[in-house]
């Protein structure tokens, strides 16, 4: 089994039987980098913490929403992480869109689910393979470092090198859309 | 499933994905994904990128606090859990819940007010550095020939207009920024309503809108 099914089995835990001690293995994985990824977009040490407490506590309240088969669980903290930001950064509502109705639930396939888990491991390889410069850009985009009209400003953005791994992550998110 | 032709740049993704849009775009945007399949997986493209970054944030030296964080999990959720709205029957309505939900309504809930030229407009509330509006044009009836200075998204919810540029019906979103100016013209048949986000006041060429442009706030 590799790391990522392994979150999402502890995941699954959580939401099933209350376990303590698989949110203690996900606390040690993914705390410290939503500390650190907050950090990296602005809060100080005291607010990082604080919001890091509750994005922890949110994935725990929030562990029946959590879908293997359409994010990572690195993907799905991020956007936990991503909202609680811009509620204690900026002070803002974040509209979000409507949910898919799925139909009847069907038991995730699990090729499926170990495909989508691994795509967030394999573009934080791309990702890491970037020069400098460019690995640079996408991470002050990502911590609000760059203002849209800089952004779209062809700043030189390197999404064209990324988009290999972009579109193969479309191209799964489609399939299980489907 | 609307048919739709004009969709969101990979910029505008990449920045609601990042959670850096002012409030009034990412309505824009939320609402279009709703109405869209195709850019609501290009947003889960965006967002693995985001937990890939989240993945890289690694720093040895980060601690947080885990018996604090088992106290607040004891004290129950800190917000109501809500799970996120669900997408109504898509023909019942005129707007997707996102929207819904700034309005306290549908259609009918919507209080206009008149800008003038037969054009209808309703201001919603947000906060940042954005503004994003309802726009009721009359089949047929023009918005005044205008430039932008900053960005303008404009999504369609009923009807069609046309500008310059193409044509745009339910679901298709126009991206305009400083180097554009367009006269959008509602289609004869139906009335086009459209939810319109700007960053900065629009420019009117004409003389009568300029001088009316301070009452209207566009
Ligand atoms: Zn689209
Ligand atoms: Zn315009």
């Amino acid at each position: 089994m590799t790391e990522e099914t392994r979150w999402v089995m502890m995941v699954g835990y959580i939401r099933d039987n209350q376990d303590q001690k698989a949110f203690a293995e996900l606390f040690g994985h993914f705390a410290p980098r939503v500390k650190s990824f907050l950090m990296k977009s602005g809060a100080d040490a005291g607010m990082a913490e604080e919001c890091a407490q509750e994005v922890m506590a949110t994935l725990w309240h929030k562990a029946h929403l959590f879908d293997p088969t359409r994010a990572s669980v690195a993907t799905w903290v991020f956007t936990i992480a991503r909202n609680k930001r811009i509620d204690m950064l900026r002070k803002q509502r974040r509209p979000e869109p409507d949910e898919l109705t799925w139909g009847p639930e069907a038991e995730p396939d699990a090729a499926e689910v170990v495909e989508i888990q691994q795509e967030s491991v394999r573009l934080a390889a791309a990702l890491a393979e970037l020069p400098e410069k460019q690995r640079d850009l996408v991470q002050k985009a990502f911590f609000g470092d760059l203002s849209h009209s800089e952004i779209a400003e062809e700043t030189g953005l390197p999404l064209g090198t990324i988009k290999s791994r972009i579109r193969l992550a479309l191209e799964r998110l489609r399939h299980a859309m489907k | 499933m609307d048919n739709i032709n004009h969709h969101l740049t990979d910029q505008l993704l990449l920045s609601y994905a990042a959670g850096t849009l002012p409030e009034a775009f990412s309505l824009v945007l939320a609402t279009h994904i709703s109405m869209c399949d195709e850019c609501r997986a290009r947003l889960g493209a965006f967002e693995t990128v985001g937990g890939a970054m989240l993945e890289a944030s690694v720093d040895n030296a980060t601690e947080v606090d885990l018996a604090s964080t088992l106290k607040l999990i004891a004290g129950g959720p800190k917000d109501p859990i809500l799970v996120k709205p669900l997408a109504q029957k898509r023909e019942s309505r005129v707007f997707p819940q996102a929207l819904t939900n700034y309005v306290g309504g549908d259609l009918a809930s919507v209080k206009w007010r008149s800008v003038g030229m037969g054009v209808r407009q309703s201001i919603l509330k947000t906060s940042g550095e954005a503004t994003v509006r309802l726009l009721h044009i009359p089949a047929g009836c023009a918005v005044p020939d205008h430039g932008h200075r900053g960005l303008e998204l404009t999504l369609v919810l009923q009807g069609a207009f046309r500008d310059e540029t193409d044509r745009f019906a339910r679901g298709d979103i126009e991206v305009a920024n400083e180097d554009m100016e367009h006269t959008p013209v509602a289609e004869e048949g139906m009335d086009c309503i459209c939810l319109a986000a700007t960053d900065a006041p629009l420019r009117f060429n004409g003389i009568v809108p300029r001088i009316a442009q301070p009452f209207l706030r566009i």
